[in-house]
């Protein structure tokens, strides 16, 4: 108890020395509380979102209809196709699925659910959103550069990236991975603090498995983050030194190699798809007991089966590179490893089927959210065991297959997943309730023009469509009418499902302005959160208030109870612990 | 069994056009049933528990946390046979993979050469004397003639950043790496002309990068051989 009193003196000092000068918004821009820092890198996040929505839509426009003078674009040439495509990429998963999931998220939830006043380090905090922040600037900057921005996709393969004359963006490209390596500097900063906050500064009385699982995962995805970022910085700097002073690391010209980018990029890669899934997963599990009313099915089984993802993700990096002129014979290791992988994915997927049964549930807009990303994300896992397979990957590979495949990854992760968060704590971080019903409208009117986007594009990748194509005419077995009403299906879905964005921003506006005010605790759930005034205060509880931890987080429904849920502050009469 | 290899050829998607292709879909197929049956099965469950369990007045949720051995057994049996699914798709996938990628057939009719370059593939033939490398050589721009039923190794090579050869018909696909030549095969089973991509983004033209394949009878092929030798030594 005594050093968390400590960190809140020292840290109301420190307030009222650094609030003599600047006032008014400079204060919040210059505050180290993590509430606001999340806020910054949610707000950051969804902005980039609306950029990266915008690229597709200007794409898809370009692939239904070629040639088509795009609304609010114009034409797209070749170039601009692949940059629009790279940086549609690159934004969504490092601008939006990073910061909104592990960063906004992370920082909101993890001291307020572990019962902490602040970060352990909170201007290192600062420092990590202000970096980011820099490295958003860095990367739209790029985008409108001479020569436009990079095109080289978002793995950014060499020769293609490190050579201005096969890339034709000298300073797009460059700018882009100074924007890569920036933004990876602010994630490892934000993920000391989340390692060592949650070490730290649990509650008293948190023992390791009470701590909610959404903390665990986006912790794991921190650690996992830490060990895999650093070849790709390292690659990143080799590849800076190849663009701007001629090195030659990557260039089999003067004797570099292309493919040891690719084991960089992917040894990283690989795990990242882990980092970004982890917090989605450990949202799910949060909202799926919270409105079964249910206990987690099985909360070990979920700590071990991420640990072993967690270490299993670091030995499956090739299969994405299973063509790309690796030795034959490694690629039988890696489709071991690959479908290994699907086994602790799938025990995942059967722990919250379970922990539905026997539930009280209701469907409320988070819920609906939170099934959803179970439904879909199931389609995103299984049609990895095609890509994961070497023999079959010998045709998928850079097909649209892969490119529908990993769609019901990350969208389920990084658009469904963050609507769930979203919205489950919106009345925590906004203090009002939102509009149920504009909820669920926007809810069904985002997921039904998803599953429509992306079937046609497995089907479309089964007939052999591959990537990154801004005009299929040329190929003649690709030309034909069907598939390009699909096509067609596929933009007019997207059409559909951004229109469908503008319910949830006006219902956020609405909701914030004139929504019914939120208790402190909405849904009777059971984690610390929950337990202070919604939205939390500066330091989340007063100090003297810091709340103490009798049990897990998932005691719902606990027979012999009046209520069914159970807060874990809340002493038992007994008195123990 | 045979037949269930050209699925996809006879529901009109993608022909099959090479001596491996049909081993491919097979395998495409086997993984498609055996994740589809997975994948049906556990929506039905998940969508029937979110049925059977909304909240009715006067119930209350069941206490169940997954330590009995009793209930844990739903996620263990599940997840054991997960396992040994997998170990099928391993088993067959690796068939697959030593025919295509790994064990190189013997004695091919001809080798060629394909090179890729931002943006167009050059192909080597090895024209009438069969040796790649001699005077006779026909050097082509985005089109491949090769003759129908013939074993053909191919060496793959890259002047300027990566591409990737892939002829969908025939299911192959290969990055090409500057630097190095990376050697395959194939044996074409279906006359005709099909698309050649490149599927690796290789810069601005990375989308008009377009060959065709040519698989031609031995007489046409012939013809095309005699026509297209390098006239200085015709004579």
């Amino acid at each position: 108890m005594a050093e968390p009193a400590v960190a809140v003196m020292a840290h109301h000092e420190e307030e009222d020395h650094g609030h003599h000068g600047p006032g008014g918004w400079l204060k919040y821009l210059w505050s180290t509380d993590h509430k606001v820092i999340a806020m910054q890198y949610m707000f950051t996040g969804m902005f980039m979102a609306l950029i990266g929505g915008f690229m597709a839509y200007v794409f898809r426009m370009q692939l239904a209809f070629p040639g088509i003078n795009v609304p609010g674009f114009g034409m797209v040439s070749p170039g601009e196709y692949n940059a629009l495509v790279t940086n549609h990429g690159t934004l969504m998963i490092f601008w939006v699925a990073m910061p909104v999931l592990l960063a906004a998220f992370g920082n909101y939830l993890i001291p307020l659910m572990v019962g902490a006043d602040d970060m352990v380090f909170p201007k290192i905090n600062r420092l990590s959103f202000q970096i980011f922040f820099l490295s958003t600037i860095v990367i739209l900057a790029s985008l409108v550069v001479e020569g436009g921005g990079f095109a080289g996709a978002w793995t950014a393969y060499p020769p293609l990236s490190a050579n201005e004359t096969y890339n034709l963006t000298p300073l797009g490209s460059t700018l882009w991975v100074v924007g890569v390596g920036l933004e990876f500097v602010a994630f490892l900063l934000g993920g000391i603090n989340f390692i060592t906050t949650l070490m730290n500064s649990r509650a008293p009385g948190m023992r390791a498995f009470d701590v909610p699982i959404v903390v665990w995962m986006i912790v794991v995805a921190s650690i996992l983050f830490m060990l895999s970022v650093g070849p790709l910085l390292a690659g990143a700097i080799m590849l800076i030194f190849d663009q701007t002073l001629g090195t030659g690391f990557f260039d089999p010209a003067t004797g570099g190699d292309p493919i040891l980018w690719q084991h960089l990029f992917w040894f990283f890669g690989h795990p990242e798809v882990y980092v970004v899934l982890l917090p989605a997963i450990g949202v799910v599990a949060e909202i799926i007991t919270t409105f079964a009313r249910k206990k987690l099915f099985g909360y070990r089984i979920v700590i071990f089966t991420i640990v072993a993802t967690g270490v299993l993700s670091f030995f499956v990096w090739a299969h994405h590179q299973f063509i790309a002129g690796i030795d034959p014979r490694m690629a039988n290791i890696f489709t071991i490893t690959t479908l290994l992988i699907s086994v602790p994915i799938a025990e995942m997927c059967f722990v919250y089927i379970a922990t539905l049964y026997g539930g009280s549930i209701r469907l409320t807009t988070p819920m609906l959210w939170a099934l959803a990303f179970i439904a879909e994300f199931l389609i995103g896992g299984v049609t990895g065991i095609f890509l994961g397979a070497a023999g079959a990957d010998i045709y998928f590979h850079d097909t649209y297959f892969v490119l529908a495949h990993f769609h019901y990854t990350f969208f389920p992760i990084a658009i469904i997943g963050t609507f769930a968060a979203f919205t489950y704590w919106f009345p925590k971080m906004f203090g009002k309730m939102m509009d149920e019903r504009l909820g669920k409208w926007h809810f069904w009117l985002t997921i039904i023009p998803f599953n429509f986007i992306f079937i046609p594009l497995f089907v479309l990748g089964m007939g052999g469509q591959h990537r990154r194509i801004y005009n299929y005419a040329h190929f003649p077995e690709l030309a034909i009418p069907w598939f390009q009403n699909m096509r067609i299906v596929a933009t007019v879905s997207l059409l559909v499902m951004l229109a469908a964005q503008l319910i949830f921003f006006y219902n956020c506006y609405k909701s914030w302005r004139r929504g019914r005010k939120a208790p402190m605790n909405p849904w009777k759930a059971n984690s610390l959160e929950w337990t202070t005034q919604s939205p939390p205060p500066h330091g989340n509880w007063r100090p003297d208030e810091l709340p103490v931890v009798y049990r897990g987080p998932y005691e719902y429904s606990v027979p012999d109870r009046d209520d069914d849920y159970w807060p874990q502050n809340e002493p038992d009469s007994r008195g123990s612990r | 069994m045979e037949r269930v290899g050209h699925f996809f050829d006879d529901i009109g998607l993608i022909r099959i056009g090479s001596s491996y292709a049909a081993d491919i879909d097979f395998l495409i197929i086997l993984v498609l049933v055996v994740v589809g049956v997975w994948f049906l099965a556990a929506e039905f469950v998940f969508m029937y528990f979110i049925v059977k369990f909304r909240e009715k007045p006067g119930r209350r949720a069941d206490y169940i946390d997954g330590t009995n051995k009793r209930h844990k057994r739903w996620i263990t049996y599940p997840h054991l046979a997960v396992l040994v699914f997998d170990v099928l798709i391993v088993v067959v996938s690796f068939k697959v993979w030593h025919k295509i990628k790994i064990d190189l057939p013997e004695n091919p009719d001809a080798v060629i050469r394909v090179i890729g370059q931002q943006w167009a593939w050059t192909f080597q033939h090895p024209g009438a004397d069969a040796e790649l490398d001699t005077p006779d050589d026909i050097f082509t721009i985005d089109e491949l003639h090769v003759e129908n039923g013939k074993l053909y190794h191919f060496k793959l090579e890259a002047l300027d950043v990566l591409h990737s050869f892939s002829v969908p018909v025939w299911r192959i696909k290969q990055d090409a790496i500057p630097g190095r030549s990376i050697t395959g095969w194939f044996q074409p089973t279906m006359i005709g002309e099909f698309d050649v991509q490149c599927t690796e983004i290789c810069g601005f033209g990375h989308g008009v990068m377009a060959g065709k394949v040519m698989v031609e009878d031995p007489a046409t092929h012939s013809a095309w051989i005699e026509a297209n030798t390098p006239a200085l030594l015709a004579e």
